[in-house]
């Protein structure tokens, strides 16, 4: 019965490399570096699109880091029962319980107006939609499952290491510091693997926000605050409207990218999470 | 010899490589008490989990030699079956949590698919939790779950469970280990009243428990059974310096 | 001495001050999009909101009763597909660790795990959608089911494998067949734990959209057909939302109300499940 996994892994595998076959024929390894994504002029490049999907995933997980941290310590160790706690635990799983597309929906009514006030503000292209905006939301939703593995590993902190670090005279932020952080640091290391790999893959709400161009902007300033796309929200947009073959299978060669690049990380955040527990 | 009830010749027990069970022949007649003692790591939970085949569960396991239920070769039947024909209780007491206390003691029946009148149901479990002294304690509770039990009546509840299908050997694993010392002579007195219907083993690291319960003792050391004789004669003049420094707390 | 440590005092009490801080930070975006959502979609809400289909752009009225029933008709067939498979696979997973097979079924889990929605979409579109030539309902729900398939495995496995072993030897000492150990002991007492798990799996996988856009498609009438193309309530608020309609954004905010509803609701009966029904060990 368990087999079926192995098929079902396997077949995605497979059918992903072969149709990408005739992409791969077409425009060889230069695929990943080309700049140019031309479907009328038959050009494809995927650069555009790796480029806006490890900014907008980066991005993320800068923003997300410290909440999550933030998260991890309140719960895993100031704070590990009580209303209060509960509460809070209650409210992180809600995030995560909260579809994509309602994420994207409202950032496309809410934020993106908030954001293109704060461009005019500050003197960029009010687009308010953009790699920026994409990011803030992105960052949200990965916030949970950064702080959940994050609160586990911390509360595994064992008790008679801390109380040494107590028992010499040490402030509650200098046993955190010098003994909690350092224990827990390759599994929060892991941790942010994850919520990474959870990031690359994300794709209603990226798709949403992030303004769909196949160019990649020249200024830094657009570059983060302008329009991008990224591998998943270029392949949501264009799949059903590939008119002829060779534009298809490059939009599965992106998808391949992507399968690899999202399974590799997870893989190796969940080895160190699993050498980590083993210990 | 058809009136022993278990009985080995040569069986040896392996985990891995590491040999644990070393040669052991014993004859076990019916409706006595057998206590099984030794130092921690002699083999002699082993043996007894080789008794009713649970040995073999454990990966990586062999055994050897004959082992024989009234007269059957225990290691040629189906090992289902054995399981049937003989109970056990196991150190920790292990009632199933998600079931009632009535359930639990025909869990053996349930479990196994045979359907039983309700009036023959009810006499089961009543006739089992009598004999396991628990009766009076529960028959006004027997829908609700076990959990709320002592750890003796719990474990009580695992025998009368074992005694429900009328095993004519019911292995011991420790039993009162895990139990206070109320508890755990409310089980010893039960071994008294058991013994007329039933032949216990009983594996035991207490040599007071053992003298206490037992009508023949039999010592393993490191894998060897060194000494099987009657419970009186054993602890006043055992026959090997083994047993007589065991006796003696040389080594636990 | 003495200054140095209330320094330090007043060190260690501003660190703890911004953890706070940041940490209940997280809750405003939060309570911002649920407020936002209920606000604008609960004035969606009505009768005729639930029970027609959308209206041609221009004309009033009209409702998502083409993705209300597509959404529960698409994720029933997910969940009768995935929860055999699951439950199965994640009892062959706790009982045999170590052999092969469950080494490397293991790792295709964790592989699933992560592969991003949109590629399991592409991936049904080949083996269904190709070649019956047509968007489909049902592929629609194979592809839900291939998501909701590592969460229900990996919950019931953990589940098990939780559950002491006395509880095995209890059963087997009795001369319970192996598989009837299983089913009728081992798999009664995680019960909690494995409901818990397929509801959050079908919480998860009805916000799911990605999949859906190029299995089941969409369909702007009411249609039950599994060979067709249908309708689910994230497809829905995807097409409307980015239309430029103001009539169909306002469909696309009813519709989002109802999804929160729908998922909020299962995520706390999980809660409630585990609390209830939770064997005490």
């Amino acid at each position: 019965m368990s087999v079926i996994l192995l098929i079902i892994v396997v077949g995605i595998l497979i059918t992903l490399i072969l149709q990408s076959i005739p992409s791969i024929k077409k425009s060889g390894i230069g695929f990943l570096w080309g700049k140019t994504w031309d479907p009328v002029a038959d050009v494809y490049g995927a650069l555009p699109f790796i480029i806006g999907t490890l900014l907008t995933s980066f991005i993320a997980l800068l923003i997300c880091i410290p909440f999550s941290y933030a998260i991890s310590i309140y719960l895993g160790e100031y704070n590990q029962k009580g209303w209060l706690s509960d509460l809070l635990k209650n409210a992180i799983e809600l995030i995560a319980a909260v579809p994509s597309i309602i994420y994207g929906f409202w950032g496309l009514f809410v934020l993106v107006p908030l954001v293109r006030g704060l461009e005019s503000k500050i003197g960029i292209t009010p687009y308010g939609i953009g790699v920026f905006t994409a990011s803030i939301v992105l960052a949200v939703m990965i916030i949970p499952y950064a702080a959940s593995l994050g609160i586990t590993l911390i509360r595994m902190v064992p008790s008679p290491l801390k109380e040494a670090a107590y028992a010499l005279g040490a402030t509650r932020f200098e046993v955190i510091r010098a003994v909690v952080l350092p224990f827990t640091r390759r599994g929060l290391f892991a941790g942010i693997l994850l919520s990474l790999g959870r990031a690359l893959g994300e794709t209603m709400a990226v798709t949403m926000l992030i303004g769909n161009t196949p160019a990649i902007a020249s200024k830094f300033k657009d570059l983060i605050f302008g329009p991008g796309n990224t591998m998943a929200s270029i392949i949501a947009n264009e799949f059903t409207e590939a008119d002829h073959a060779v534009y298809l299978s490059a939009l599965i060669e992106i998808g391949l990218v992507l399968f690899f690049l999202t399974v590799i990380i997870n893989l190796i955040g969940k080895r160190i999470i699993t050498s980590f527990s083993n210990n | 010899m058809e009136h022993s009830v278990v009985s080995s010749s040569n069986f040896n027990a392996w985990f891995g490589d590491n040999h644990v069970v070393k040669d052991v022949s014993i004859e076990i007649e019916k409706n006595q008490v057998i206590a099984v003692m030794g130092p921690s790591g002699c083999g002699k939970t082993t043996f007894l989990r080789c008794i009713n085949r649970m040995h073999e569960l454990i990966a990586n396991t062999s055994v050897k030699g004959s082992m024989k239920l009234e007269g059957q070769e225990v290691y040629l039947m189906n090992p289902i079956y054995v399981r049937y024909k003989i109970g056990m209780v196991f150190q920790r007491p292990n009632p199933f949590p998600n079931l009632s206390i009535y359930d639990n003691v025909i869990a053996g029946y349930k479990l196994n698919g045979l359907k039983l009148e309700k009036a023959d149901q009810d006499a089961i479990v009543e006739k089992s939790l009598t004999s396991a002294a628990l009766w009076n304690e529960v028959k006004d509770s027997l829908h609700k779950k076990g959990t709320f039990l002592s750890g003796g009546q719990q474990q009580r509840l695992c025998i009368a469970r074992a005694i429900a299908m009328e095993p004519s050997v019911i292995l011991f694993d420790e039993p009162t280990s895990a139990l206070d010392p109320i508890s755990t002579s409310s089980v010893e007195t039960l071994f008294h009243e058991l013994k007329s219907n039933y032949t216990l083993i009983i594996v035991t690291h207490n040599m007071q428990q053992a003298a206490r319960v037992s009508d023949k003792t039999a010592f393993f050391y490191v894998g060897e059974l060194v000494e099987f004789d009657d419970t009186k004669t054993m602890f006043t003049s055992p026959k090997d310096t083994r047993t007589q420094n065991y006796i003696t707390g040389r080594f636990s | 001495m003495e200054s140095r440590i209330r320094l330090r005092n007043i060190q260690s009490t501003i660190f703890k001050g911004i953890i706070v801080f940041l940490a209940f930070l997280i809750t405003l975006p939060l309570l911002v999009v649920l407020l936002y959502i209920i606000q604008q979609g609960i004035t969606q809400v009505n009768w005729t909101f639930l029970t027609h289909v959308p209206a041609p752009v221009g004309e009033k009225g009209g409702g998502i009763a083409n993705a209300l029933i597509g959404s529960l008709i698409i994720v029933f067939f997910s969940a009768l597909m995935a929860i055999p498979i699951g439950i199965l696979t994640g009892i062959y997973l706790s009982e045999n660790s170590r052999t092969r097979l469950a080494y490397y079924v293991g790792l295709c889990v964790d592989i699933l795990q992560g592969v991003p929605s949109i590629v399991v979409g592409i991936a049904v579109y080949f083996w269904i959608v190709k070649p019956s030539s047509g968007f489909s309902a049902i592929s629609g729900s194979v592809a839900l089911a291939i998501m909701m398939l590592p969460i229900v495995i990996r919950s019931t496995e953990e589940t098990l494998k939780l559950l002491p072993d006395t509880l095995k030897e209890a059963a087997l000492s009795l001369g319970v067949p192996y598989h009837r150990v299983i089913l009728k002991v081992i798999v009664p007492c995680g019960f909690a734990g494995i409901l818990s798990g397929i509801v959050l799996s079908v919480a998860r996988i009805a916000g799911e959209t990605a999949p859906l856009l190029f299995t089941a498609f969409g369909n702007p009438y009411l249609s039950t057909a599994l060979g067709k193309p249908m309708e689910t309530l994230p497809h829905l608020i995807f097409t409307y939302a980015t239309s430029p309609y103001d009539d169909w954004h306002n469909l696309a905010w009813g519709a989002s109300f109802i999804l929160l509803l729908f998922v909020l609701i299962l995520n706390i009966s999980t809660k409630i499940i585990t609390r209830k029904w939770n064997i005490q060990l």
